[in-house]
């Protein structure tokens, strides 16, 4: 039972750790932002709490320090700087490091955790310098806490019986709330029953309390953080010192307060991972058991029979939809934590480095993503390494001092396009041609075209940098993009313009579990090809194999399109039909066909992993089962064109 | 090579390949099927006869016969798909295996199970565990795990080709 909570905790206090670290990191830029100061200390107040609660007590005292500090810039005594941010960064890092490193939490605070108390406790002591003054006459910086007027409320708390399982102590609320200026607390024991009825394991006072306090409703509100707010308090406001409140949200009356409660109360659950993977598989299993019984009312010609198949397939289509979108996340939260990564090496390589981002609520599955951020990291390391100026440079080419890493992402069709650009110096060709010759990836006095010399980075172990920094420059990194890429069934290009900056574009689908794809027969064998890959079909007859001479190439209208002949390729039995067909497909901006002997149609496609023994087949990326209970394998059509490239 | 030596009893499934008879033990079989449509798997070696659907997972076969050197399995009355488990780097992957016939399940004790003999067979000794006494017929013990881990560095190597 415990341990359950304590797994919702360690959950719960790593969201609000990114919380705090992407509030930390936006009030460096805005620092004015009473708002944000606001998230920041309820996000902190809530880590120390809860950790508290659950005996980390480590954490809660280094987070007391953090709160000390804090509660100076909400009451506007110390400003906000870039040392601030930091010290408080490092404590976030430090409380994540004993929330990952400690089993029961109880160690004491370590010497790291020590200097960072020290210079915690320094800031809050410097908090008399004329740094105030001038956060003071900032013009429109919000009102402030400590300003406004007192209140007097009356908080009726009712706790539900099994308050003390969900670990919360009542005695720590009450403290708290002492804390906030003088009160009256008042027990009720009436529903306390006779002892041999009694549950030690629950609570069965509640309190009313009449409290005068200063530091407004939100202060009040901010004990109760963690009790049913809804159900089990209500604070009513007596009467109000200021009848002309400074601060909106002290200003407000109580019902608004509980209808906006009331709006944020289940507007979402909690779930495992490992269930909803389950539910997707299930799904797709209905998936395909759905396709089989389409395919045996086709057979049958039962009216009846076909009208259920058809509701069937309507509802199927439903559920596969719905639930594939329960896995879908923004991207945001990726997003975010490149915030800390710009803000860390720009510091760390004395660049001045901003990071914008654009699109950060588009959807993609939890896996996709969780397999995206690695590429991600390194794209913007490289972009700030190689990509962004020192500021003296920047200035001599003539741009803004800072330099700007803009991530993007958008939907486009079954995909998601995610772009990362920068406002650099660009890539230096010549650099690239000529490690390229060095390392004998391009021949000597090649002409190539400028495309083919920006994809030389992809190459493992490529690097035009000289240094080998801590950062990069050691050639790894791209080449692992382009894997990640490659295992994502996704693409990677990179564009450049000299002193202008590199935008490196991932393609990557919106999800692994079922795609939209084209069933195809050579000989006796069903194949899928990924349907967002297909662009036609046409005829290929021997007549005009025997036009081509032999030549693997097909006219498809105007022009000339080059094929592969999979049958001829995979050693299919049988002979071939006299007219076969040619999917066209685009693989990295290239029209490639792929010659079969029927296209049958449409499919959607439950991918499955063909296991193990059968990872490092060329070609094949996975597999699914077919209507009629059947394996049909899924083409890696991109490793097919490779493979032809290099035989060639 | 401890680790080859059989000294508890144990439980054995029999299988015919032509006229031998092998067995597997039984820790390791996890069912035996009927023999269904396998879907060939182009550029992989022929033993390999490719994959077939289990009850919604994709599952390789391997052809015992083409490996062990004998003419392709043909497929009859009797010709079963056994479901084997094989730990390949110390992760358990599920795999099929072409039988003629699947006989009965044995007990053996170490007393009944020879070494593997040194000549007179023609498979890689490397892949039997023992040769198992049984109504004085032999039945060869086959190690399977050991066979298909050789499998996957051979997969491997035949692709970097």
């Amino acid at each position: 039972m415990i341990d359950r909570y304590r797994q919702a905790f360690l959950d719960e206090a790593e969201e609000l750790l990114a919380e705090l670290e992407l509030g930390l990191l936006e009030l460096e830029q805005s620092p004015a932002d009473m708002e944000l100061v606001g998230r920041v200390f309820r996000a902190m107040h809530t880590i120390k709490g809860s950790s508290a609660m659950f005996g980390y007590d480590a954490i809660a005292a280094l987070g007391h320090e953090v709160e000390a500090v804090l509660e100076l810039v909400r009451s506007n005594r110390l400003a906000v700087t870039t040392p601030l941010v930091g010290t408080i960064l490092l404590a976030r890092d430090q409380i994540k490091a004993m929330l990952a490193g400690t089993a029961g939490g109880c160690d004491g605070i370590t010497d790291g955790g020590r200097v960072i108390v020290a210079s915690l406790r320094e800031l809050v002591s410097s908090s008399a310098s004329p740094a105030v003054a001038e956060r003071a006459s900032l013009p429109g910086s919000s009102p402030v806490y400590g300003e406004c007027g007192e209140i007097t409320c009356l908080i009726r708390f009712r706790p539900h019986p099994d308050l003390f399982l969900r670990g919360i102590n009542p005695l720590q609320i009450l403290n708290e709330l002492r804390g906030l200026g003088p009160c009256r607390v008042v027990a009720h024991t009436d529903e306390v029953p006779l002892l041999e009825e009694l549950d030690p394991e629950l609570c069965y006072l509640r309190w009313d309390v009449e409290l005068v306090t200063a530091r407004g409703l939100d202060a009040v509100q901010d004990a109760f953080i963690f009790v049913d707010q809804e159900r089990e308090v209500e604070i009513e406001v007596l009467a109000d010192a200021n009848d002309i409140s400074p601060d909106e949200e002290v200003g407000s009356s109580p019902g608004a307060i509980e209808q906006h409660n009331g709006e944020k109360s289940i507007s979402s659950i909690r779930v495992e991972a490992a269930k909803l993977d389950h539910l997707v598989n299930l799904v797709g299993e209905l998936v395909t058991v759905q396709a089989r019984i389409s395919q045996t009312a086709a057979v049958r010609n039962d009216t009846e029979l076909l009208a259920l198949a058809e509701d069937l397939e309507r509802l199927t289509g439903g559920l596969r939809d719905n639930a594939l979108n329960i896995r879908m996340l923004p991207i945001g939260g990726t997003f975010n934590r490149f915030r800390r990564i710009v803000h860390d090496l720009g510091m760390e390589l004395g660049k001045e480095v901003v990071l914008e981002t654009w699109g950060a609520e588009t959807e993609l599955d939890k896996t996709v993503i969780e397999r995206l951020t690695d590429p991600l990291v390194h794209i913007v390391r490289n972009s700030i390494d190689h990509g962004i100026e020192t500021p003296q440079l920047r200035l001599a080419a003539g741009k803004p001092r800072q330099g700007a890493i803009h991530l993007s992402a958008q939907h486009s069709g079954g995909s998601v396009i995610i772009a990362i650009r920068d406002d650099g110096a660009g890539m230096d060709r010549e650099a690239l041609r000529a490690r390229g010759v060095e390392r004998g990836l391009i021949p000597a006095g090649a002409e190539l075209p400028d495309r083919d010399l920006m994809n030389l980075i992809f190459a493992p172990g490529f690097t035009t940098s000289e240094l080998v920094t801590n950062v990069s420059g050691r050639g790894v990194g791209m080449d692992v993009v382009k894997r990640a890429m490659d295992s994502l069934r996704g693409s990677v290009s990179v564009t450049s313009l000299p002193g202008d900056g590199t935008t490196i574009t991932l393609t990557i689908p919106l999800t692994l579990a079922i795609i939209e794809s084209l069933l195809v027969r050579v000989g006796p064998d069903c194949f899928v090809l990924p349907l967002s890959l297909v662009e036609e079909c046409v005829e290929l007859t021997s007549a005009d194999r025997a036009k081509a001479h032999g030549r693997h190439l097909v006219r498809v209208r105007d022009s000339i399109v080059p094929y592969i002949p999979l049958r001829e390729r995979f050693g299919a039995r049988g002979e071939a039909p006299e007219i076969e067909q040619v999917v066209i497909t685009e693989v990295d901006g290239k029209r490639v066909g792929l010659v079969v002997d029927h296209v049958i149609g449409e499919h959607q496609t439950v991918i499955k992993s063909i296991g193990r023994m059968f990872r490092n087949v060329a070609g094949v990326s996975g597999a699914t089962i077919l209507g009629n209970g059947t394996v049909a394998l899924i083409l890696d059509v991109q490793q097919l064109v490779q493979d032809e490239v290099l035989a060639a | 090579m401890n680790d080859g030596l059989i000294t508890e009893t144990a439980q054995y499934l029999t299988f015919k390949l032509g006229e031998e008879v092998f067995a597997l033990d039984i820790g390791k079989v996890r069912e035996v099927l009927d023999f269904t449509t396998v879907t060939r798997v182009p550029r992989t070696p022929d033993f390999m006869r490719g994959v077939i659907n289990l009850r919604g997972n994709v599952v390789p076969v391997a052809d015992m016969r083409l490996k062990f050197g004998m003419t392709e399995t043909e497929k009859g009355v009797n010709t079963c798909i056994i479901i084997v488990e094989v730990a390949v780097d110390g992760e358990t992957t599920v795999l099929g295996v072409m039988a003629d016939s699947v006989l009965e399940v044995l007990d053996l004790g170490p007393d009944r199970i020879e070494p593997p003999p040194r000549i007179g067979t023609r498979l890689n000794v490397d892949f039997i565990r023992g040769m198992g006494k049984c109504d004085e017929e032999f039945v060869m013990i086959l190690d399977i795990d050991r066979i298909f881990s050789c499998e996957e560095l051979v997969l491997a190597r035949d692709m970097a080709d």
